[in-house]
């Protein structure tokens, strides 16, 4: 079986997103980079997958070329093979992503052969598009569904499950397919020593990507305004518990 | 200028998000249709008249008798062609993102995805869209034939404005390719959920393991309400994913959310930030969560929590 995982090489979820004072990036000053939080499951997904049926897996991202360092990231927890599409690092929106990964995977499968499965994060954390991988799907004809919690592969075909509120619902695509996953499908494992240094050696490959206008186009990006709000203590101690009561009698949610 | 707002319905069942997608649609233009995808969503019309549609599409075919993201997107496309829309709305809930990402890629168009405010007085939009789950804006351009956006979750109030209009049936070609469709669907669920809960009480890292979670579960049950919690939580292994508030978890807007040793991580934050009311329980006076909520216990919620409980059931005598 043959896995292709795109990820994206984001700030560290969690880190305070800082504007620069031009307003047309944010200050990577302080930053630490991770690969997005869906994408990472994604990854471990994959190498789960392939650890079931034997074959060979792929992460590919489209970023400047520093985001080697979140495709040796993946390659130390298991991904074999790594592809970088190198931009000049400026904010790409998805349907230029979406092309520039279409034109790579089919550049790749025309020699390999077709991906079994493509996984996409279901959004990025930073720019949060919800299409890239809808998009890709489409461009190569496959099946996609997004939100994946769970994935069982047998006889040529996929039976994804996604959460819903009350429960599940379940989809079966036949393979090649795509799919959106979402955290929460695994725990993403740690990379061992030998994993670390495993991935020092591995040799990635570098291929062009064509950046071509959509119609959209940032003006300037903005911290949110302030909401902070003046917070009322109620207690220091088990002896607030009227007080939250009350708090909660007033709104109504008693 | 026909625009077209998509409604986001589960067999028939909507949630208030997509009352509020309509209404942010309606003020972009006040003509709106709405489009209802699949027979479960004909009984639908009534409240988007309400809403301020000024006509309803149903779109009905055999392939689409329940959701069936491609092939919604695909029929939404084709009546967006057929009417000669200038625009298509729809919402970004986890379907509405989905949907239009299939319209948006069917069409060959440019989506903007959870916009929060939108200028649609030029033939080039301007709007503000969210990054980050909202802990950042984004002010971008649209220029396009058609424009596809969503609107984010929870930016506008739902307004009912009390009209009415046409109805008409719409019924797409669709392609000959086999329809990717729910096989299976589970409800292990009745009763309250964590996305529609009115009270959901949480907890993060301060709870300290999974049996220590049954305090926070009783109150929730005495509130009627759900039980989330924060990702250090799920990567713990305490809870499972299901009800982790959150960025990459589920996003709600509870009329209270009561922050049980949660630190207030900024992808927690906007995960729960569109909460009316926000109470915290917290050792640290200083951690985001306690600043930012509306009332806070400085305390050890393992001891205020049962307390909690315990009075509510004294008044109730």
């Amino acid at each position: 079986m043959r896995i292709l995982t795109c990820v994206k090489r984001v700030p560290a979820p969690g880190a305070k997103i800082v504007v620069a004072a031009d307003g047309q990036s944010i200050d990577t000053n302080m930053l630490g980079f991770a690969v997005s939080p869906h994408e990472e499951c994604a990854a471990e997904e994959a190498i789960q997958q392939i650890e079931q049926h034997g074959g060979l897996s792929t992460v590919m991202t489209l970023g400047p070329a520093e985001a080697e360092e979140q495709l040796r990231t993946v390659i130390s927890v298991g991904i074999n093979e790594a592809v970088l599409l190198t931009t000049d690092g400026s904010d790409w929106d998805p349907m230029a992503t979406a092309r520039a990964l279409t034109v790579a995977i089919q550049e790749i499968e025309a020699s390999d052969g077709p991906f079994d499965m493509i996984f996409f994060g279901n959004e990025s954390a930073d720019s949060g598009g919800y299409q890239v991988g809808i998009r890709v799907a489409r461009a190569l004809g496959r099946p996609m569904v997004t939100g994946i919690k769970g994935v069982d592969v047998a006889d040529g075909k996929v039976t994804a499950r996604r959460d819903t509120p009350t429960g599940s619902e379940v989809y079966e695509l036949p393979l090649p397919a795509v799919l959106g996953i979402k955290e929460g499908i695994n725990l993403p494992r740690y990379p061992t020593l030998k994993g670390r240094l495993g991935a020092k050696k591995v040799e990635i490959k570098v291929m062009d990507a064509a950046h071509q206008e959509s119609g959209q186009s940032m003006v300037t990006l903005a911290a949110p305004p302030s909401q902070e709000t003046p917070t009322e203590i109620l207690g220091h101690g088990a002896d607030a518990a009227p007080a939250v009561v009350d708090v909660l009698e007033e709104i109504g949610a008693l | 200028m026909s625009t077209l707002y998509f409604v986001d319905h589960d067999r028939g069942e909507i949630t208030e998000t997509v009352l509020e997608g309509l209404t942010a649609a309606r003020a972009i233009d006040s003509a709106v249709a709405a489009v209802t995808v699949g027979a479960a969503g004909d009984g639908l019309a009534d409240r988007m008249f309400e809403y301020g549609a000024t006509a309803v599409h149903q779109i009905h075919h055999d392939e689409l008798t329940d959701y069936a993201p491609a092939a919604w997107g695909d029929a939404v496309s084709e009546l967006a062609t057929s009417v000669g829309a200038a625009a298509v709305i729809g919402v970004g809930t986890d379907r509405g993102s989905e949907v239009m990402a299939h319209v948006a890629a069917a069409l060959d168009m440019p989506l903007v995805a959870n916009c929060i405010d939108i200028d649609a007085s030029d033939d080039i939009w301007e709007m503000t869209r969210v990054r980050w789950g909202g802990s950042l804006h984004e002010r971008t351009r649209l220029e396009a034939p058609v424009k596809l956006v969503t609107i984010a979750p929870h930016s506008s109030e739902a307004t009912p404005v009390g009209g009415s209009g046409t109805v008409t049936e719409f019924v797409p070609a669709l392609s000959d390719g086999a329809v990717t469709r729910i096989v299976d669907r589970v409800t292990t669920e009745e009763g309250v959920t964590l996305a529609t809960a009115p009270v959901v009480v949480s907890g993060g890292r301060g709870v300290g393991s999974a049996e220590a979670f049954a305090p926070l579960e009783e109150l929730a049950e005495l509130l009627n309400g759900a039980v989330g919690c924060s990702r250090v939580v799920t990567n713990s292994g305490w809870k499972n994913h299901k009800f982790q508030v959150g960025q990459t978890g589920t996003v709600i807007a509870p009329d209270v959310y009561i922050a049980c040793g949660i630190s207030g991580a900024i992808q927690h934050w906007v995960g729960m930030m569109a909460s009316k009311n926000v109470i915290a329980i917290n050792t640290d006076p200083l951690a985001p969560m306690v600043t930012k909520a509306d009332y806070a216990v400085i305390a050890d919620l393992h001891e205020v929590v049962p307390a909690i409980a315990a009075e509510i059931k004294r008044r109730r005598g």
